[in-house]
């Protein structure tokens, strides 16, 4: 009789753990995919709020990988059958004008979470600031929501814009490493033309050179970096980034096209400290 | 000379009943029927002793009784002190540095934790601490440890089982270019059951100054240190003695250098079993563990004008093991060691930016290496009729690395994308010693082979700065194995008055390891020429020669003297860095009752063999001359011992050979020394 007194509540325990678990497949509001990032706002309309999320919480100047959840309103469940597009907007005083990104997609394998990327190529600034605007329909109905966001300057220049030796404008950006180590890094950039203020197409084959210094320490170098080419399945461009210590590193580089002419950047030499096309990192 | 085991020893010490004595204290086993067997003496340039302690209180002919670790060894002749500054000096033995010479302490295994070697294991102990040192040339050295150049072992003092003897003895120490402050002090007590050794002392030294008064400034150094040992019998023959050593050297400066130290500690502890003529066979069998971790903090802070300042610690901790057995059966007495350890090195380097809103620059520089080797050792030497006699003896051993630390390891994967963790070598060594005795001449011919593993540096150093050369040296893990082929031959003439000692050897090295030039890499280290990896060349060539005599002109006026040479090259034929030149030293010794004085010429050719690649230029030639004297006086159950004497009498502006980047020795200098015993 005394095992029996243990038994039944646990039996009774153990039911009522698995039946929680079935309610939970029928209502996502408990799903949490959400684990290991950090919300940085959320942008609502009357029916739905979206939750903006990214590893740091934040949003800055430069490369950042976006997730994002659609909660609805009335339901307070995620949507998990949306379609949706974004438009980032930089409103400047005399022009506004959008900036590289993807396409936001579902993220493979999960239920409730959608991802994508942004290349702020600017910071906000007093006058001037970004909104981002959400397109999305959920079984045929078309949405939208709109907020301002804030886009800080990032500390070391992780984007740069500039104007190739052939008349274009581009942008250069750094995607990888987010988290640089002391060892030889996979190195990704993403390199687009902007053809007009709302279109950034990628700019495919080129090459990059690269030359990794440490300013601070007499302007050394690194062995073994790999220069950076184009990956078509990502339409990214991937190299390798040695780094042999920790502390603040000035990536020299060179944009050659695909004839192998020189757009932009020079060689580091004794005499020129730094190419005038660069990306920073500082770990 | 006597045996023990089949080790040979030149004495220092003239006495041959202080030798005697030596030996009952440092082996607690002597072969006494053996001790006037003059075929013994075949080995004299086998091995070459270096007495320490106990001179002062038998009245020895002694070196500056209070004279630090490495004067000592420099004192000897046999063993090269490559200097950085005025502490810490490194051995250099048959013209091969520390790593590949084994360097022990009482057999047991202690690594540096100074990437830039600014630590060799001789500067964690101090003169109050030691016995003696025996220095090993070659394959003979490998009774603990793979080496290719020798061995030295500094032994420790221990007192042996016996009537009760109590002693005390209080030194103190001036020297006057340095303003060197030197105190110590020992109690040394033993009876039938118990012995125990206690010592500590103190050393200080400002800056010290080159001939012409010209101030060596970061030459200065403090370091203390207390070491007591404790032993009980536990049984008729056996006793169990556990010691320990603590070391502390703080604000040490390294002219030669870029950076200096601020705290260099050890401590350094072993508990050993030892049983006395276990059996007719087995004449002594001692087991010991021991343990030992080192400090290292190197930095820059006091130095002005740094580009960059940078803190450079360092870690060494050693665990090991040795179970060593003599025995004696007809013809043959043999020697085995089964030795182990385990040693951590980890050293790290941060580098703080001028703009002080970066962040900090930092790598390791040793990536937390785990070395473990395991080995055998075994010796026989052999006593034939009509005075040959034939010595051979091996080592062969496993050596594991493995890098624990996974940033040092990608690190060093930036060079060798394909390293792994663990590596793993075998090393062995073989050599065999013939001699032979002819009236008052013996003749010795040995050959030799012996392989050692890179060091810690070598295999996995990473941007290490070598202000020698003025290079960035990165480690190479790939490297083979070190393999040395060497010859030697020794010819000695001993009569009642003279004495002629005659030593050649020769190393043919293969895949000798040295750094190399990579014209891709470019130098961390602001105002560096480049980088150098360690690469193994196709070989080296090293040849070494000396000649001792002595002579003894009427019973108290005696003349000795010692010419050496050197030379070294690469498989080009260019030749290696830091190879002593044509050297000499003459001494006039006068002895009478209790008055000792000498006096001491000491100098070298200049350098023609030099290695420019190696940041080497030609040294000039000098000559210096040092003059001392000491008196012992006797009470009924004390003794005072005094000593003065004046170095570099003349004040000569001079470097060696093995000075880093040429930087001066001292000028004139003047010591005094006292010794006070109580019996």
């Amino acid at each position: 009789m005394k095992i029996l007194k243990f038994i039944i509540p646990l039996v009774a325990f153990s039911f009522f753990i698995s039946c929680s678990e079935d309610d939970n497949n029928d209502d996502n509001a408990a799903i949490n995919e959400v684990e290991n990032l950090i919300k940085v706002q959320n942008i609502e309309n009357d029916t739905h709020t979206i939750e903006v999320y990214t590893q740091s919480g934040v949003l800055m100047q430069g490369y950042n990988e976006i997730t994002i959840r659609i909660k609805d309103k009335t339901t307070n469940e995620f949507v998990e059958n949306a379609t949706v597009s974004w438009t980032p907007m930089m409103h400047m005083t005399e022009m506004s004008h959008s900036c590289p990104k993807s396409e936001v997609t579902k993220v493979t394998g999960k239920q409730t979470i959608y991802s994508g990327y942004i290349i702020f190529q600017m910071p906000e600034n007093q006058d001037e600031g970004w909104d981002l605007t959400f397109n999305y329909s959920i079984g045929g109905t078309d949405y939208q929501a709109v907020a301002v966001i804030s886009v800080p300057m990032s500390p070391r220049q992780r984007v740069t814009t500039f104007m190739g030796a052939d008349g274009v404008k581009y942008i250069l950006a750094l995607i990888a490493p987010q988290q640089p180590e002391v060892a030889v890094n996979d190195m990704t950039v993403g390199l687009y033309k902007m053809e007009n203020m709302m279109s950034f197409p990628v700019v495919k084959n080129y090459t990059i050179a690269l030359d990794p210094r440490m300013p601070s320490m007499g302007n050394h170098s690194s062995p073994n970096n790999e220069d950076l080419t184009y990956d078509d399945t990502i339409m990214l461009y991937n190299g390798k980034l040695s780094l042999t210590m920790t502390g603040y590193w000035k990536l020299n580089l060179k944009l050659l096209n695909a004839n192998n002419e020189l757009l932009k950047g020079e060689d580091v030499t004794e005499t020129n400290e730094s190419s005038s096309l660069y990306l920073e990192l500082e770990f | 000379m006597l045996s023990r085991g089949g080790i040979f020893i030149i004495k220092i010490v003239a006495m041959k009943k202080y030798i005697v004595h030596l030996l009952l204290i440092s082996t607690g086993f002597v072969f006494a029927q053996e001790i006037e067997n003059d075929s013994l003496l075949a080995y004299q340039n086998l091995e070459e002793v270096i007495v320490v302690s106990k001179a002062r209180f038998k009245n020895e002919k002694q070196y500056k009784p209070l004279s630090s670790v490495d004067e000592y060894l420099e004192n000897s002749g046999k063993v090269s002190m490559i200097k950085r500054g005025n502490y810490a000096w490194e051995a250099s033995l048959n013209n091969m540095l520390s790593e590949r010479l084994s360097i022990t302490i009482d057999g047991m295994q202690i690594f540096g934790a100074c990437t830039d070697k600014m630590d060799p294991i001789t500067s964690y102990v101090d003169i109050s601490n030691l016995d003696k040192i025996t220095v090993s040339s070659g394959q003979h050295g490998t009774q603990n440890g793979a080496t290719i150049g020798g061995a030295i072992d500094l032994k420790i003092q221990k007192n042996s089982f016996g009537n009760e003897d109590l002693n005390i003895g209080i030194d103190t120490g001036y020297e006057s270019n340095s303003s060197t402050k030197i105190a110590s002090g020992e109690l040394n007590y033993s009876n039938k059951k118990i012995v125990l050794n206690t010592d500590a002392s103190y050393r200080k030294a400002t800056n010290y100054y080159a001939g012409n008064n010209q101030e060596v400034l970061f030459s200065q150094y403090e370091k203390y240190n207390i070491s007591s040992s404790l032993g009980f019998k536990t049984g008729n023959k056996s006793s169990i003695t556990g010691s320990i050593i603590y070391d502390q050297a703080n604000n040490v400066g390294y002219p030669a250098l870029t950076m200096d130290v601020s705290l260099a500690k050890a401590l350094i502890s072993a508990v050993a079993y030892k049983i006395d003529s276990l059996n007719p066979i087995i004449n002594t069998w001692e087991t010991k563990a021991y343990y030992n971790t080192i400090t290292h903090v190197m930095d820059d802070t006091k130095r002005p004008d740094v580009a960059i300042h940078m803190d450079m610690p360092g870690w060494s901790d050693t665990f090991g093991f040795y179970s060593k057995a003599q025995m004696q059966k007809n013809k043959h007495n043999l020697l085995f060691n089964l030795n182990g350890y385990y040693n951590k090195s980890l050293a790290e380097m941060t580098m703080y930016p001028n703009n002080q809103n970066e962040n900090l620059m930092f790598m390791l520089t040793w990536p937390d290496v785990r070395t473990f080797y395991s080995g055998f050792y075994a010796e026989d030497h052999l006593k034939l009729k009509n005075n040959w006699s034939f010595l051979l003896n091996g080592r062969i051993g496993f050596q594991n690395a493995t890098v624990a630390n996974d940033f040092g390891l990608h690190s060093l994967q930036i060079f060798y994308p394909e390293l792994k963790k663990t590596t793993t070598r075998i090393l062995s060594s073989l050599s065999s010693k013939i001699s032979k005795k002819v009236n008052n001449t013996t003749f010795t011919v040995g050959f030799g082979y012996g392989e050692r593993a890179p060091s810690v540096t070598e295999a996995y150093g990473f941007y290490l700065y070598n202000s020698f050369d003025n290079y960035d040296y990165v480690g190479n893990p790939n490297l083979k194995n070190e393999k040395s082929f060497e010859s030697n031959l020794g010819i000695q003439y001993k009569a009642k008055h003279f004495t002629l000692n005659t030593e050649a050897s020769y190393f043919y090295i293969k895949d000798y390891i040295i750094g190399k030039t990579n014209p891709d890499l470019t130098q961390m280290t602001i105002n560096a020429d480049g980088v150098r990896i360690y690469t193994g060349l196709n070989y080296a060539t090293i040849f070494n020669t000396s000649v001792k005599a002595s002579y003894k002109i009427v019973p108290r006026f005696s003349v000795s003297g010692l010419l050496s040479y050197g030379l070294g090259k690469d498989h080009q034929g260019n030749n290696l860095p830091l190879i002593k030149p044509f050297s000499y030293r003459f001494d006039l010794h006068y002895k009478k009752d209790f008055w000792d004085s000498e006096i001491s010429l000491n100098g070298s050719d200049s350098q023609n063999n030099f290695s420019s690649y190696y940041g080497e230029n030609k040294t000039g030639a000098y000559t210096i001359v040092n003059l001392s004297s000491s008196y012992s006086f006797h009470f009924n159950q004390t003794k005072l011992f005094l000593k003065a004497g004046l170095e570099n009498i003349f004040d000569k502006h001079y470097s060696t050979y093995s000075d880093w980047n040429n930087i001066p020795r001292p000028g004139r200098n003047l010591f005094i020394n006292a010794s006070y015993i109580i019996n």
